[in-house]
């Protein structure tokens, strides 16, 4: 906790007949039209017989950059007051941030003072470059920044402005303006606040819809929307033909016998296996799960870290997987949602594929596979010739009926190679898993949850192999301590934070140093 | 055509007297040159001082009307080079450009210029750009008025002052046949304001007239013998006019009451920030009203030193103010104290930081200390004892991302670093010098690429040292803009390339404009131009300069292409520099004319195509590679929402503008299949309907008859 420098308290000292200045910062991301928000409340307060002065700091620094915007205004007494032309700590009434972190950003600068700043953010995320390129999940602590605005600020008005805004047609400065006109932080009517919004001309009615919602928000009159982030996409339908109702029954019947806590993960494991393969597949994954809940008792974690593991570990991401998903009915409407198709309008649908060598021989029969692969003149030549990015049209027949092809060898998925290799590489894992079981539920619960490691195509797939393979194989030097578990933890979290694995290495070398 | 329009700003050029300007400082200084008699007008964009040229630009009705020349200069000597016009004619010039990064260009035309000395008002509007949200090293253009003994004013930041400050900047020039130069803070071009309107005046001599009548005077050029007369001019008459106009005019202002025991002497730009602190320490309210003995150096330089020692008589302490490193006026007041032997105590860099920003706090801070120290009585007892303990508030530097600069949404530049990055990824990693303008982007993550930077259009140049023996060894890649190119780096980095025999690699990043600055038309624009010569080929110019391995990518996105040129410059066995020129339309301005015309021909009913492009969320695995080789602001995480997954899934919002980039870098680095382009097609033609129909019933069958024989999840 680090206590704010302690300054002089210098607060400003208000003018002969008690007039004061009014100080507002706003920080933005560059490209949000700060701009606009920040003329668009010059125009309120100058229509309001106030002056008013502001300041911005354009140019290529500020282009998707952090940016900040500064606005004074007094009520006009017929003399020219003397404005700042930035904000300085401990001095603003008003910040506004047109996103959380910018909101965090404004906090650490010391423009957010306890008993005196009213802060107005919009809780919506643009998440920076660094967070977006970690292999597992980068992205910065939000509620850690809304506790900090509810500690230093005087009054905080936070919801999601950027959605309030895109559900009524506009843009966020529309909704940062109606949520400064709601917090009740300037004394000027909501209708002058409008008038200045009419008077802009572009986008108008949507631009007044978003303040309206914003205002009534701001003033308390609605509560905060809450927008679930995640499903955009309709909830997945399952869908049971007849000659097939049988087995499923069975299948589900084996469900219900297990543990209540490992029910529901089974449950999606089991839709997530049979939609992949087939019901065969699907009571392939309920034996695995079953040998795992038998070593296993209440409350049952490491049954429902083998339920979801074990399921991704069965549905590898292979050719026929891709032109399956990509053939899919629902697919296609969800893609049509995504990018806005009206019914009126056609949609032309590329795939982007680049299927390599690899990915050509591991979908041939197991022999034939090997055989190809050994062939190294085949392999320059099928390289030289077939190795390039493919761009296939699915709304067109000719190349919907290209990937309708691949995806229909499903049924013999058992025979191609690839199956063979990922098979073993999972009854390897599944072995030590049972193995680790009998003695430390929660280390063989962790080895479950390494499976993680394993995602992506071609060099990415590569490159998880070998991640997992490096976190197995501290295994030996963990097997038998009391914290085994955490530490294995550690190294999967170290090799999820950045691509090359220096930061596993890091973590491997503090095991070695205390086990090794 | 700029980045955003200036119709309306170029309309407020019209006002006449009396009439109230509303707007920004750096449009209040493009009104002053016209209410001032200018006859010529030019400069180079960079921040903060882009809009003037932008708004001039696009005036070129008002300016016809004026006779008033207006140019976009090639670069900032080619500015300077300009003011030649008010040395013989008594025409009045203004150029402008970016603080020390274009007076260090400038500096040479400035030195000639300065020797000899001006007829007509020759007024530099030089834009600082110091302290945060700055793009260039943190220096001070001061030293250059000292080195050429050219004068320097630094007005309060008020539209009235700054305004006025150019019709005095004019005058002192013409009285002392001196160039003057106006410095302007970031946050003073940029500041909104009103002053009351002049009429615009007619040049008393038009560019054309000094044509129609050429005069020359031997005594004004830089050659020995007249140089030295040059100097003793400077010193004996040029001098002395300037400081006797400076006291006359009485430029510099004085508040306060002249008796106080304490004083300040400020630069003009500071005033605000010191009378807020004077404010907060209780000392100043709002209007400015003060006791405090205060010298507002509305001209930095020459300094008056009889108006300076007189400030100075009688008092206990004196604090002198100048922001940034290092204190040209505290040392000269400090000369001219001890010659007369004066005892006042002196403070300046000591009680105020050496160098940074002076913020608010830090105008505070070092206020408060020195009026403790010196004049404790002055300060209310309130502001000395700090009775509100200060709240705890959390730690957040480790948990904000940082957000430097980046690349558009649909950057052409983006896949050109990708490319780089994929090269690099087969070949090893290479000597990368960069250059000024957005490619200088790739040097942060997610592509970090570049090891130094050397100015504008010296790209290449800064590799000019690297030369390998090894003829098949590595060799070092550099960037350079078209803007850069044509402002320079035509001859300084690629033709030295070709004269000195290098082997090395030059990129150049065409975006069709000087985009950084804010989308200036410069040669190699394709946009077609009333006043300029645009679509002047960068190919047919490194030809012209004798390079003989030159390929043009016309469509940067196609990332395999890029990669395999870059791969093929970078190998090839040909000798001499090799040049990639990598060109497509910078996406902001593209959207910027493309958006409008879309939806104006979809109205229409005309069959327009909008492109997107989109991410599979049950194939994305969630490894984030793409965003490796990305970083583009629409590419983005998010949660699936599935129990059975960990880690966020690459999603792509609306703000998406279908460039193709992630689909071209997947399919180039193998990444994986999740990208699709969607390509919507609005008022389709009837057999596109028909056949899409089709297609549908077709696929649809298909479709039931395999959910027919499987269990499916979807």
């Amino acid at each position: 906790m680090n206590m704010q420098a302690k300054p002089i308290i210098a607060r400003r000292s208000p003018g002969p007949d008690g007039e004061k200045v009014i100080t507002l910062a706003a920080l933005a991301v560059g490209g949000q039209g700060g701009g606009v928000l920040t003329n668009w409340i010059v125009d309120v307060a100058e229509a309001n017989g106030y002056n008013a002065q502001s300041t911005s700091v354009a140019g290529v620094a500020q282009r998707t950059g952090a940016t900040i915007y500064y606005v004074e205004m007094c009520r006009d007494t017929g003399r020219q007051p003397v404005f700042a032309l930035s904000p300085a700590v401990g001095d603003v009434d008003i910040l506004m941030a047109s996103e959380l972190m910018e909101g965090g950003r404004a906090i650490m600068r010391g423009f957010v003072t306890p008993g005196r700043t009213t802060l107005i953010a919009s809780t919506h995320r643009i998440p920076a470059v660094s967070e977006k390129i970690a292999p597992g999940d980068g992205r910065a602590n939000g509620p850690e920044v809304i506790k900090a605005m509810d500690i230093a600020a005087d009054h905080v008005v936070a919801f999601d402005m950027e959605t309030v805004a895109k559900k009524a047609g506009s843009v966020i400065s529309s909704s940062l303006l109606g949520a400064l006109a709601g917090s009740g932080a300037l004394p000027f009517s909501r209708e002058s606040y409008e008038e200045v919004i009419r008077k802009s001309g572009r986008g108008v009615e949507a631009s007044l819809r978003a303040f309206g919602e914003a205002y009534e928000i701001a003033k308390g009159n609605k509560p905060a929307p809450v927008f679930e982030e995640a499903p955009a996409k309709p909830v997945p339908v399952l869908n049971v033909p007849e000659k097939l109702k049988a087995k499923w029954a069975t299948l589900e019947s084996r469900l219900t016998a297990l543990p209540l806590e490992v029910q529901e993960m089974a449950g999606l494991g089991l839709k997530k296996v049979v939609d992949y393969q087939d019901v065969d597949y699907g009571s392939e994954y309920l034996d695995k799960l079953d040998e795992i809940v038998a070593l296993d008792k209440a409350p049952y974690e490491m049954s429902v870290s083998a339920a979801k593991y074990i399921a991704r570990a069965l549905c590898y991401d292979d050719i026929l997987r891709v032109a399956d998903i990509k053939t899919r009915a629902s697919r296609f409407e969800r893609v049509k949602g995504e990018v806005v198709v009206k019914d009126d309008q056609v949609l032309m649908l590329t795939e982007y594929f680049h299927p390599r060598f690899e990915e050509f021989t591991t979908t041939l029969p197991k022999g034939l596979g090997t055989w190809v692969q050994g062939k190294k003149g085949f392999e320059a030549w099928y390289t030289k010739r077939f190795d390039k990015g493919r761009r296939i049209r699915t709304d067109s027949l000719r190349g919907f009926l290209m990937l309708w092809i691949v995806s229909s060898l499903r049924p013999m998925r058992r025979k191609l190679l690839r199956h063979q290799s990922e098979m073993a590489h999972v009854a390897a894992w599944f072995a030590t898993v049972k193995e680790v079981a009998r003695t430390d539920p929660a280390l063989a619960s962790e080895i479950l949850a390494n499976y993680r490691l394993i995602k992506g195509y071609s060099d990415t797939h590569a490159r998880g192999l070998s991640k997992f393979a490096r976190v197995m194989g501290a295994l030996d030097m963990l097997k038998g301590r009391t914290d085994a578990a955490d530490w294995m933890r550690r190294l999967r979290t170290a090799a999820l934070e950045d691509e090359k694995g220096k930061a596993l290495d890091g973590a491997l070398a503090t095991v070695k140093s205390f086990a090794g | 055509m700029a980045e955003r329009s200036f119709a309306k700003e170029v309309q407020k050029l019209r006002q006449g007297d009396g009439e109230v300007f509303t707007g920004e400082g750096i449009l209040g200084i493009t009104k002053a040159l016209l209410e001032n008699g200018v006859g010529y007008v030019g400069g180079y964009q960079g921040s903060p001082i882009s809009h003037l040229m932008d708004v001039l630009a696009d005036a070129q009705e008002i300016l016809g009307e004026l006779g008033v020349h207006f140019e976009a200069s090639a670069n900032e000597a080619t500015a300077t080079a300009m003011l030649a016009a008010s040395v013989h004619y008594p025409i009045r010039g203004a150029v402008t450009y970016k603080s020390v990064v274009g007076t260090n260009v400038a500096s040479d035309a400035l030195s000639n210029l300065a020797s000899g000395g001006v007829t007509g008002g020759a007024l530099i509007i030089v834009g600082e750009d110091f302290g945060e949200g700055s793009s260039i090293m943190q220096e001070r253009t001061y030293a250059f008025a000292m080195k050429s003994q050219v004068w320097m004013l630094d007005p309060r930041p008020n539209l009235p002052c700054i305004t006025k400050a150019v019709g005095d900047g004019f005058e002192l020039s013409e009285v002392s046949n001196t160039p003057v130069m106006l410095q302007v803070g970031i946050r003073s071009c940029h500041v909104h304001g009103h002053f009351t309107a002049k009429d615009n005046k007619r040049p008393s001599m038009t560019v054309s007239d000094a044509l129609e009548n050429p005069r020359r005077d031997l005594n004004r050029i830089v050659l020995p013998p007249a140089t030295y007369l040059h100097e003793q001019e400077k010193l004996t008459k040029r001098l002395p006019a300037a400081q006797n106009f400076i006291v006359e005019r009485e430029i510099n202002e004085r508040f306060g009451r002249k008796d106080a025991k304490v004083g300040l002497i400020l630069q003009g730009g500071a005033y605000n920030t010191v009378i807020r602190a004077l404010n907060r320490l209780g000392l100043a309210d709002l209007y400015g009203d003060t006791e405090v003995d205060m010298m507002v150096l509305n001209c930095i330089y020459p300094l008056v030193d009889e108006q300076l020692m007189d400030f100075c008589e009688g008092k206990d302490a004196v604090l002198v103010i100048e922001e940034g490193h290092p204190n040209y006026i505290e040392q000269q007041i400090a000369t001219m104290l001890y010659k007369r032997g004066k005892t006042v105590k002196l403070e300046g860099k000591g009680v105020l930081p050496m160098g940074g920003e002076y913020t608010g706090q830090v105008m505070v801070d070092s206020l408060g200390a020195f009026f403790a120290q010196y004049a404790p009585s002055m300060l209310p007892v309130a502001k000395t004892a700090t009775n509100e303990e200060p709240v705890a508030i959390p730690d957040l530097s480790k948990t904000l991302p940082g957000r430097p600069p980046g690349f558009c949404t649909g950057c052409p530049e983006r896949p050109i670093f990708a490319a780089t990055k994929l090269v690099e990824e087969e070949l090893g990693e290479h000597h990368i010098s960069s250059d000024i303008g957005c490619h200088l982007f790739s040097i942060m993550p997610p592509f970090d690429l570049g090891a130094t930077t050397m100015g504008y259009g010296l790209g290449p140049a800064s590799a000019a040292a690297f030369h390998n023996e090894n003829k098949k060894g590595r060799r070092s890649i550099s960037f350079v803009g078209d803007g850069g190119f044509w402002h320079n780096g035509l001859t300084s980095s690629v033709g030295n390339a070709v004269f000195n025999k290098s082997d090395n690699v030059i990129v150049i990043v065409d975006n069709f404009y000087s985009s950084a600055t804010g989308g200036q038309d410069i040669l190699s624009s394709r946009a077609v131009n009333k006043t300029k010569q645009t679509q002047n080929s960068i190919v047919e110019a490194c030809k012209g300069m004798g390079v003989k391995w030159v390929r043009q990518v016309d469509r940067t996105y196609d990332v395999t292409k890029m990669r395999d040129t870059l791969k093929e410059a970078l190998t090839t066995e040909e000798e001499g520099p090799k040049v990639i020129v990598a060109s497509s339309e910078c996406m902001l301005n593209k959207q910027r004319r493309v958006k409008p015309e879309m939806a104006k021909a979809a109205k229409e009913g005309k069959r327009v195509v909008r492109p997107r492009f989109g991410v599979d969320e049950d194939v994305c695995t969630g490894d984030h590679a793409c965003m490796r080789l990305s970083g583009c602001p629409s590419l983005s995480v998010k949660d699936t929402g599935d129990p059975l997954r960990d880690d966020p899934v690459a999603a792509i919002d609306q703000t998406c503008v279908g460039c193709g980039n992630c689909g071209e870098v997947a399919d180039a680095a193998v990444l994986c299949p999740s990208f699709y382009q969607a390509e919507i097609v609005s008022n389709p033609t009837e057999g596109e309907k028909r056949r899409a129909a089709r297609a549908s019933k077709i696929i649809s069958w298909l479709q039931s008859r395999r959910d027919a024989k499987r269990v499916a999840f979807a």
